[in-house]
């Protein structure tokens, strides 16, 4: 059964999270945290986990309904974010849906926990490719106690088509820059969320997550 | 702003890397995952298993690679060769690869590509793309390692693919492939120009300036290389060094 030393990675069926979890488990183990990572699509562990993590690729719309359509899933996880108010950490499109709204595929809501609206990235340079696919230097906004010892340039992996505009700009701690600053990542209160791929992102990855497997908010 | 990404790409056959390797200190030289390790630590953007194993029975093999590489490697990690089904895709997905690279199936059955992609999401299908020059400024699609012609126009298929909802077009040139005389930079360029979506440039190279010519003037956003690096004639760090003076923005090697 889950406890306060589990992490939670949600699996709605959003794709590999094996190299979340494998991600994860480095990140405890070198920071001697002693969590144990587990990947569940049980809402009753959610609701016992110390700690939760939202993955997701794909498409927005299918993401939220993947995720709501588990019985329970989205009680569980309104209690815990904001009920116990335990660290979350959405990844891709789980930070995507943090947000108030959706416009991949038509307007569809997301969690609403952040204020704001997921867009498509619209360069207006051509020779910009969408997706935003591969390795971008972060613009640090804010400080952040999972941001420890990452600076401003350090470069982390990214794959989207869609991006974030906050609604409170208090919410942004990084963005990078194609063709205008992106969210690169967003925080507030016990929430984070990056649009990158910190389990993708070799070294700076790592620590990040470290950095929020010791996040106390 | 966003770098030109450098991928390795290691030949596996029945679980073992084909091309010949120079790498110092590895226990196991032939060992895919012992490889990807080592591109890791030198800071290679991402890797690419090219699965080249022939016989039906030996195709599973692939698959524990790629769990074994996810385990240890926190990096981008696209998979081709032989994909065939949405069930190949889903499994390879499952292992741990990010990208699944489709070849002749998607060819044969360019619906395969939408299939995958209302899936699995665009950012996960690749579809890899070998060309032959068929007449100046112009290029054909073929398959089975380049044996088969199919009359298809590069550039064309490569639009088609994009709409199908590829996320990302590998495009390799038959005619410059193991020739070591770098990118054939106007087919590059042709198909990068005519998409939206990213290319990597693959095919050829010989030299760290064939690099920087697939980015500069062919227009890719990302190569990719094999004997380049793993005869050890030249280390990842020395390609991103000239990449950077020759003006190329890379991300650097290293914390």
């Amino acid at each position: 059964m889950a406890t306060a030393e589990t992490v939670a990675i949600i699996d709605y069926g959003s794709g590999n999270l094996r190299s979340a979890e494998k991600a994860f488990a480095r990140a405890a183990a070198e920071a001697g945290t002693g969590q144990d990572i587990v990947v569940t699509a049980d809402p009753a562990v959610v609701a016992a986990a110390g700690r939760l993590v939202l993955p997701g690729v794909g498409a927005f719309a299918d993401c939220r309904q993947g995720l709501l359509g588990i019985a329970g899933m989205g009680e569980a996880l309104e209690q815990a974010v904001h009920g116990r108010k335990v660290p979350f950490f959405g990844i891709c499109v789980g930070m995507q849906l943090m947000a108030e709204w959706g416009l991949e595929h038509g307007r569809h809501a997301g969690l609403g926990w952040l204020k704001g609206t997921v867009a498509p990235m619209e360069p207006s340079n051509p020779a910009l490719k969408i997706p935003h696919m591969g390795w971008n230097d972060l613009n640090l906004r804010a400080a952040h106690p999972v941001l420890d010892g990452i600076a401003t340039g350090e470069h982390v992996y990214f794959v989207h088509s869609y991006a974030f505009q906050p609604g409170d700009p208090a919410d942004l701690l990084a963005t990078v820059d194609y063709g205008g600053p992106v969210t690169a990542l967003v925080g507030r209160a016990n929430m984070i969320g990056s649009q990158f791929h910190p389990e993708k992102s070799q070294a700076a990855g790592l620590r990040l997550i470290a950095n929020f497997l010791r996040w106390m908010p | 702003m966003l770098k030109a990404r450098i991928i390795p790409c290691l030949d596996v056959k029945d679980g073992r890397v084909v091309k010949g390797v120079n790498f110092v200190n590895l226990r196991d030289a032939g060992d895919p995952v012992e490889q990807a390790t080592v591109y890791d630590a030198a800071g290679a953007d991402e890797l690419c298993f090219l699965d080249i194993t022939a016989s039906h029975e030996n195709r599973g093999i692939i698959l524990d690679v790629v769990r074994r590489t996810a385990e240890q490697c926190f990096m981008p990690l696209t998979v081709g060769g032989g994909i065939r089904t949405v069930d190949d895709v889903r499994r390879l997905l499952l292992a741990g690869a990010d990208k699944a690279s489709i070849n002749t199936a998607a060819v044969n059955n360019p619906d395969f590509v939408r299939e995958a992609a209302e899936k699995f999401g665009s950012q996960c299908i690749v579809v890899a793309i070998d060309a032959k020059q068929v007449a100046p400024g112009r290029w054909e699609i073929f398959t089975h390692g380049g044996r088969t012609a199919t009359g298809i126009d590069a550039v064309g298929y490569a639009r088609q693919a994009e709409r199908n909802g590829a996320g990302e077009i590998l495009l390799t040139s038959m005619d410059r492939d193991g020739t070591g005389q770098g990118f054939d930079i106007p087919l590059t360029r042709a198909i990068a120009d005519a998409v939206r979506i990213p290319v990597i440039a693959s095919g050829g190279v010989g030299t760290l300036d064939h690099m920087v010519a697939g980015i500069r003037d062919g227009h890719a956003t990302a190569v990719l290389a094999a004997s380049i690096f793993h005869f050890g004639t030249y280390s990842v760090a020395q390609a991103k060094a000239h990449m950077t003076a020759a003006g190329v923005a890379i991300r650097p090697v290293g914390p």
